[in-house]
């Protein structure tokens, strides 16, 4: 059954289509990779999906639900979480704050003036699980902004799973980070496959075949072809288009 | 961490106990002026700890606080030519017309961010600087003198300076630890997120805005209170509470005391007032004096006063 269906969606920066009449079905409990060269629109389309970018036109269906229209926030809030290509977390709170917060999104209202949320136990706990499921729980009351790159990377993981998502969208994970910090996140990620589905948005080729259940091809805007790592590897237009041999 | 709260506490007794005590000194001193003086600065510490809710946690740089002074201050003219001089009244009033303006103003100037939006806000407190020019039935540009304090149970218990002043304090002191409370809760904590990385806030699931917008509304609030006490404290009410020197000042009061902690707010007030008071005494261009004064704290303590306190690194 599709969790999130994606049909006709477009974009364009004036003349340029950046997603164009793109249509994506994402099975639940599946990780679903998108691939595609540089410039192929990738980071665009969970911008799209996520609710941070506006669509010129299409239906994104999640869980049911039409999403065309409603914020970021909302979205969240029905479930789909994300991260940044670019590490976006709070730099001058503590990692645990960072998470507790994200956790405070989806349980009870923060129209609260009076009780200290720093000895909210509930919040602190819930947070606590969060950042041992991505290794940083022996970090928590480390400042966010003195991590290390990877460890930042780790932070974000935690506190997109913090939302309680149904659906992660997540936007190149791995970027800049090294061959040991990679590795130990895409053992965090192979430990969500099938808890959460997963949209995986990464250039690390090693990473995409290792995990994906399913691998979509983005190129100028449009899915070319969807599969198993090996359907899409074998591919003819595909290797035409992005894996480089013809 | 802790350690900084427990600073903090040793802190605001220091300059609680301080503010308590001095009527004491007043009197042992024989000078009445002095209770005069601290009224006021009672009143702009309010005004600045309000300001520093918004700009300090939320990062939003208000340039027309000054605004909510005068709106604050009217409050009590206004009902006290129609009859109405209670207390309770008055700051029922002032609060209502603050948070009023406050959330018609600050839904339209949350839009922009940065110095737009300090230009927004000035250009609205303007526009209630000249309203109330204008406002020829309150003596326009020169105000009006009111002929009583606030009363109090229908008693003019306030009309004695000490007993006004201790009436701010404990203004101020339940202002204090209102703000406290607000900025160690959970929505405390999604408005310093929202100053941190607002994307990131509504990538978690915020709207940023509604919890932006509640501070403005309980700041502008706030500060009107300040207003009722500093129109009680001269007897006197004109548009130039809300002139926009009075809203820079605030600033340079938040930014002196440190920016971000309350209690730098209040400190901030208070050396701001006295500098006023004393340096004045030496020389007409005192303002030179303080401006260079300004410039040191900024360039060498970030954190204002409070950064004398808190040691290096963090």
């Amino acid at each position: 059954m599709s969790l999130l269906s994606v049909r006709g969606l477009r974009k364009s920066y004036g003349a340029l289509k950046v997603t164009d009449d793109l249509d994506l079905e994402v099975t639940e409990g599946e990780l679903h990779a998108i691939i595609g060269p540089n410039g192929a629109g990738k980071s665009t389309l969970i911008a799209q999906l996520s609710g941070q970018a506006g669509s010129d036109a299409g239906s994104v269906r999640f869980a049911g639900a039409e999403m065309m229209g409603r914020p970021m926030p909302a979205r969240v809030r029905a479930g789909m979480s994300r991260s940044f290509q670019i590490t976006s977390i709070l730099p001058g709170f503590t990692v645990l704050q960072n998470v507790a917060t994200a956790v405070q999104a989806h349980s009870g209202s923060s129209f609260r003036f009076f009780a200290p949320v720093a000895r909210d136990a509930d919040l602190n706990a819930q947070a606590l699980e969060a950042l041992s499921r991505v290794g940083l729980a022996d970090r928590a009351q480390t400042r966010a902004g003195s991590l290390s790159h990877g460890e930042k990377r780790a932070l974000e993981l935690a506190i997109a799973l913090a939302t309680r998502p149904r659906l992660l969208l997540l936007d190149e994970p791995l970027a800049g980070t090294s061959g040991a910090e990679a590795e130990r996140l895409v053992q965090v990620m192979a430990g969500l496959k099938g808890q959460v589905t997963l949209v995986l948005i990464e250039h690390d080729m090693d990473a995409v075949f290792a995990l994906a259940d399913r691998v979509s091809v983005l190129v100028y805007g449009r899915i070319i072809a969807t599969g198993t790592p090996d359907q899409v590897r074998a591919d003819p237009a595909v290797r035409a288009a992005y894996l480089g041999d013809a | 961490m802790t350690r900084w709260l427990m600073r903090r506490r040793v802190a605001a007794w220091l300059i609680f106990g301080g503010f308590a005590a001095l009527p004491l000194i007043a009197a042992l001193t024989g000078d009445p002026y002095l209770v005069v003086v601290a009224t006021r600065i009672l009143a702009f510490a309010m005004a600045a700890l309000a300001l520093d809710l918004i700009l300090g946690y939320g990062g939003m740089v208000s340039f027309g606080h000054a605004a909510y002074l005068g709106i604050g201050a009217y409050a009590v003219a206004i009902l006290s030519r129609a009859g109405i001089t209670d207390l309770g009244a008055h700051l029922g009033a002032a609060v209502i017309a603050g948070a009023a303006f406050a959330l018609v103003t600050g839904a339209i100037s949350l839009r922009t961010r940065g110095i737009y939006f300090i230009m927004i806000t000035l250009a609205f407190a303007q526009m209630a600087y000249f309203f109330f020019v204008s406002l020829s039935a309150y003596g326009g540009d020169d105000g009006v003198t009111l002929t009583t304090r606030s009363t109090v149970l229908g008693q003019d218990w306030l009309a004695d300076d000490r007993v006004l002043y201790y009436a701010a304090l404990a203004m101020l002191l339940g202002l204090y630890l209102l703000c406290v409370a607000i900025t160690g809760s959970r929505f405390g904590r999604v408005l310093t997120g929202a100053r941190e990385n607002p994307l990131r806030m509504q990538a978690v699931g915020f709207t940023p805005f509604r919890f932006q917008l509640t501070a403005f509304v309980i700041s502008g609030a706030m500060t009107a209170i300040a207003g009722v006490i500093l129109a009680n404290q001269a007897s006197f009410v004109s548009p130039s509470y809300m002139n926009w020197h009075r809203s820079g000042e605030l600033v340079v009061m938040v930014v002196l005391g440190g920016i971000g902690n309350l209690l730098g707010a209040i400190a901030g007030a208070t050396l701001a007032l006295l500098l006023e008071e004393w340096l004045a005494l030496f020389t007409e261009h005192w303002r030179l004096i303080f401006g260079t004064l300004l410039i040191l704290v900024v360039l060498f303590s970030r954190d204002g006063l409070t950064g004398l306190f808190k040691g290096r690194g963090k």
